[in-house]
């Protein structure tokens, strides 16, 4: 359990989510018979009592690096009752982010009966687990997301309505000096066409480290695919693109077999995508940009408005690449029916509010590239339509 | 008085000796800590739970759930529990279908069902009119039953009867329900049997009441999202697709099929009898309970249920069976006779390997019939096993046979298996969702470090479920968090992911304490020695070796320390205090 708690503490760390070292590192407790934590802090005196207040086996805690703190510290201020993001990650999977005002173990725990992650103003994220540390990884990491797009999407909509105010701009600034400079760089991923299993796995293995490595997916998620004759290789469900060996599956498109059970919830789209193009392989993450600009739009009196993530019915795009709504999965309204035609006809399409795919042939470097193009076109773009209001 | 939001308020109790029908109207607080389904039924059986199934004071208990009837998804589940006449253990099945949802409507949380007819009966339940009626159709098979009882009663009726098997005395006997969504495993039809209790019918025309319409809508919207994002429920590979068949081709490349009576784990056939299989053979239509939006069932054109996945696995790989249309056939028959699928198979593979005597179909569906007949055959593995000679030849946990996961293959579905307190059962844990399907994420399954918390809390999460009475699979998909949400809307109540585990953990231990009372103790949360003696099927970059024993026994001992369990496995005095399980 110990080795779990460190390589979760390690991992929020390299994600940029945490510092490594010091007081404001993570710590990860995990409880079996035994209650054991990454590192020895005094803090763990009060997390330990929330093992005494659920029923749990793990929690993640951390003051989140900046500029993540800041944008939580002052949405909680403005959210005491709790943060409720509009990106698909959370409409999927965590619903709202709870504020606890208080850090003690009775404030948390009641609100940690809820909900699996909460935000402790001046103080860090909570998250707990049933099953594994990697859960509260997991929501800790998307919840940062998600309020890091929440704060950008917010922003560029008061700037429009003319609704901000001081210290919105404030926090603004100091947010926007915080961010790292975009990745221009590219990695010289493996060329191919690759031939055989072997080395479609290792190219699939590399490319998902390297879009991790350029802070292009949350939470490690996001997918890969790769098309062998008529076989799809792609990324498990819930796997990490940065530990992807031994999490791809092999899925024959002619339906002889269901081992794809375990392949992500996208399968489907991928599947689609290669019957109806050329294409050889896809990638998609979740640039922070890319899915900002995907919920950008002017139109406040749209009869769609609130329902634009499954029933946007405009043709939106961000300079050439469309971005279409969908949801997670294969639903009436899942991606699965929007994506596929628009990736088919341009190699790259945004999903409304959940990220961005690409796609190429042979091997992962042309859409590599893509995807840190447009999240870099995404970024100059927001700041772009920003000026026209501020 | 309480408002009865997701609950009638009546529980009511039959008894066949006298045929009266008694409403009861149970206090508020019995419904908050044991709230409905699989707790709500332990609840009732634990002043008889030492009654043998012969005995007319034993109750056969058919409960549903606060969700039970309303938009919930999933929610038209029920529980049917009782004592084992195979184990002697506390066991339960989870019904589908039509009937849990129709006997809400009908104004009943619970039927209570004690003493014994004179004469084989029916029950009859038409809204608040109640019947015991004698019945001609003992005898005949559960096809030809609920079809007799569909030509006379209205069309949105319900129906459950046994066949010959539970007549005959089989300890294997299960129950049918409208058709296609028993299942129920344990012997819990002998119960029927020995009551004389041939069928139920319902019919319910009522509405269950909800707190806040509008926010079960919002919380019904949530749980729908997750599902839809799930891989395993509705991906092109899941089980909305193909049923939980789906499940064949990825147990076998885990190498983790049982075959040849667990000496394997690895099927070199599987390919030939997948799901894949199974549908360029049958052309299968989807089926599904009320209030599913998942549809795992599957019809073949010619009217026979496809057979999910534990059936399907253990009448070909366990059997050493290659032949699609045999293993069709011979869970047709289990669904016609009333036989556990799962159990029945087990038992001919425990015969396969004492008698080293191959199946043909014939001979398949002969061994079937004889173990619907009665005799050695029809007293499970265990007890063909120990009358040969050959006790180590049976694969079972508490005298239940084993589902169609190789303990080998997760050690945390080997602990699950041991401690389960129905026996060999993978349902009170279902660790297969982490250790395989990566739900809600990914475990090593070749480590006890950690399952024992893991396995508790997933049986407490489980028991919630089930006592809720929605389907444990969608909870591959949604989690407590949403359903408490469902759960607070429909009642009125406050629920939480943790207030929810507690009713779980109440449910769990209450069943353990039953247990113990029935002389179960620690010697019985255990594995079949084979797999602790002999590797499975290594391959495909996957080693199986037997398991660590004495890692094993450390995990039990870790499972029981937090369960609040003493060394024997039996509830500590606190343990129940704490949980107002007092002795």
């Amino acid at each position: 359990m110990k080795t779990l708690c460190e390589k979760y503490a390690a991992k929020l760390a390299a994600q940029g989510l945490a510092t490594g070292h010091g007081p404001d590192a993570p710590l990860v407790g995990g409880l079996d018979a035994e209650l054991v934590w990454n590192r020895e802090d005094p803090r763990t005196d009060v997390l330990s009592g929330l093992f005494s207040r659920l029923s749990i086996n793990s929690l993640v805690f951390v003051r989140p690096a900046e500029p993540y703190r800041t944008i939580l510290d002052f949405l909680a201020a403005r959210n005491p009752d709790g943060i409720r993001p509009e990106d698909t990650e959370t409409r999927t999977f965590l619903h709202d982010i709870p504020v606890c005002g208080e850090f003690t173990a009775e404030a948390m725990a009641a609100r940690l009966k809820r909900r699996k992650v909460i935000v402790i103003p001046g103080q860090g994220v909570a998250a707990c687990g049933t099953v594994t540390p990697e859960q509260g990884f997991v929501s800790v990491s998307s919840a940062v997301f998600a309020t890091f797009v929440l704060f950008f999407s917010d922003y560029l909509n008061r700037a429009r309505n003319v609704t901000l105010d001081d210290e919105y701009v404030d926090v603004f600034s100091r947010v926007v000096r915080l961010l790292p400079a975009p990745r221009t760089d590219l990695p010289g991923l493996a060329t191919g066409p690759f031939i055989n299993e072997e080395s479609v796995v290792a190219a699939m293995a590399e490319a998902g480290r390297k879009v991790v490595g350029f802070g292009l997916v949350d939470s490690f998620f996001g997918n890969i695919s790769y098309r062998l004759g008529e076989t799809i290789h792609i990324s498990q469900t819930g796997s990490s693109l940065d530990e992807l060996e031994g999490c791809i599956d092999p899925c024959p498109m002619d339906g002889s077999a269901t081992n794809g059970l375990t392949a992500s919830s996208e399968l489907s789209a991928h599947e689609d995508v290669y019957r109806r193009s050329a294409f050889d392989c896809i990638l998609h993450g979740h640039p922070r940009f890319s899915v900002i600009m995907s919920m950008d739009c002017e139109r406040d009196n749209c009869p769609n408005r609130g329902r634009c993530h499954i029933h946007c019915t405009e043709c939106r795009t961000v300079d050439g690449v469309p971005i279409v709504p969908g949801e997670v999965g294969t639903g009436p309204t899942g991606l699965c029916h929007t994506l596929p035609p628009a990736m088919a006809k341009n190699g790259a399409a945004m999903v409304h509010g959940h990220g961005l795919f690409t796609a190429g042939n042979n091997d992962f470097n042309k859409p590599f590239a893509r995807l840190l193009e447009i999240e870099n076109r995404c970024r100059d773009l927001y700041f772009e339509r920003l000026s026209q209001y501020v | 008085m309480d408002e009865c939001y997701g609950r009638t308020g009546t529980v009511l109790h039959i008894d066949l000796t006298t045929g009266a029908a008694t409403p009861e109207h149970p206090d508020g607080t019995v419904y908050e800590r044991f709230l409905g389904g699989r707790g709500l039924a332990g609840h009732y059986l634990h002043p008889f739970v030492d009654r043998e199934y012969t005995d007319p004071d034993l109750p056969l208990l058919l409960f549903t759930g606060p969700l039970t009837g309303t938009e919930s998804p999933t929610s038209g589940r029920g529980t049917i529990l009782s004592r084992s006449p195979l184990t002697g253990a506390v066991c339960d099945g989870s019904i589908g279908g039509g009937l849990p949802t129709r006997l809400k409507k009908a104004g009943y949380d619970g039927l209570v069902i004690t003493g014994r007819a004179p004469a084989p009966c029916g029950i009859e339940i038409d809204d608040n009119e109640v019947r015991v009626v004698e019945t001609s159709l003992w005898g005949q098979d559960t096809d030809a039953v609920l079809h007799a009882l569909e030509r006379r009663l209205p069309e949105d009726t319900s129906l459950a009867c046994i066949g010959p098997a539970a007549e005959n005395g089989s300890l294997l006997a299960s129950v049918a329900v409208d058709h296609r969504h028993g299942g129920v495993r344990g012997g819990l039809g002998l119960v029927w049997a020995a009551k004389n209790l041939k069928y139920l019918t319902v019919r319910g025309t009522g509405e269950v009441r909800v707190h806040d319409p509008a926010a079960l809508v919002e919380a019904r919207e949530a749980i729908v999202r997750l599902t839809m994002a799930s891989p395993v429920l509705m991906g092109g590979h899941g089980f909305s697709h193909w049923g939980t068949g789906a499940l064949f081709d990825l147990i076998n490349s885990r190498r983790m099929l049982p075959t040849d009576n667990f000496r394997k784990t690895w099927f070199d056939q599987g390919a030939e009898v997948n799901a894949a299989a199974l549908a360029r053979l049958y052309k299968p239509r989807d089926h599904g309970c009320l209030g599913c939006h998942i549809r795992c069932r599957k019809i073949a054109l010619d009217g026979r249920s496809l057979p999910g996945f534990e059936t399907m696995a253990h009448f070909t790989a366990d059997v050493g069976n290659a032949d699609p249309e045999a293993a069709m056939e011979a869970a047709d028959l289990c669904g016609r006779l009333g036989l556990d699928p799962v159990s029945a198979a087990s038992t001919l593979a425990c015969l396969r390997e004492i008698t080293g005597k191959d199946y043909t179909d014939k001979t398949l569906i002969s061994t079937l019939r004889a173990m619907a007949e009665g005799g050695d055959l029809a007293a499970g593995a265990l007890n063909l096993a120990q009358a040969c000679g050959r006790p180590e030849t049976a694969m079972t946990v508490k005298g239940l046979e084993l589902p169609a996961f190789d303990p080998r293959g997760g050690y945390g579905l080997a602990l699950a298996y041991a401690v389960s307190t129905r026996g060999g059962c993978h349902q009170r844990a279902y660790p297969i969702s982490h250790e395989v399907l990566r739900k809600p994420v990914a475990t090593d399954r070749f480590t006890f470090s950690g399952k024992a918390r893991i396995i508790k809390l997933a049986e407490d999460a489980i028991a919630a479920c089930d006592s809720m009475n929605a389907c444990r699979l969608i909870f591959l998909a949604a989690g407590l968090e949403e359903y408490a949400k469902a759960l607070t809307a429909v009642t009125g109540k406050d629920w939480s992911v943790q207030s929810l585990l507690e009713v779980g953990e109440r449910t769990t231990v209450n069943e353990r304490r039953m247990n113990a009372e029935n002389g179960f103790d620690s010697t019985d949360d255990d594995l079949p020695e084979r797999f602790f003696t002999e590797p499975g099927t290594s391959g495909g970059g996957v080693d199986v070796p037997p398991i660590d024993r004495e890692k094993f026994l450390a995990a039990r001992r870790n499972y029981y320390w937090v369960r609040g369990l003493d060394e024997n496995g039996d509830p500590t005095a606190d343990t129940l205090q704490r949980l107002g399980l007092d002795r």
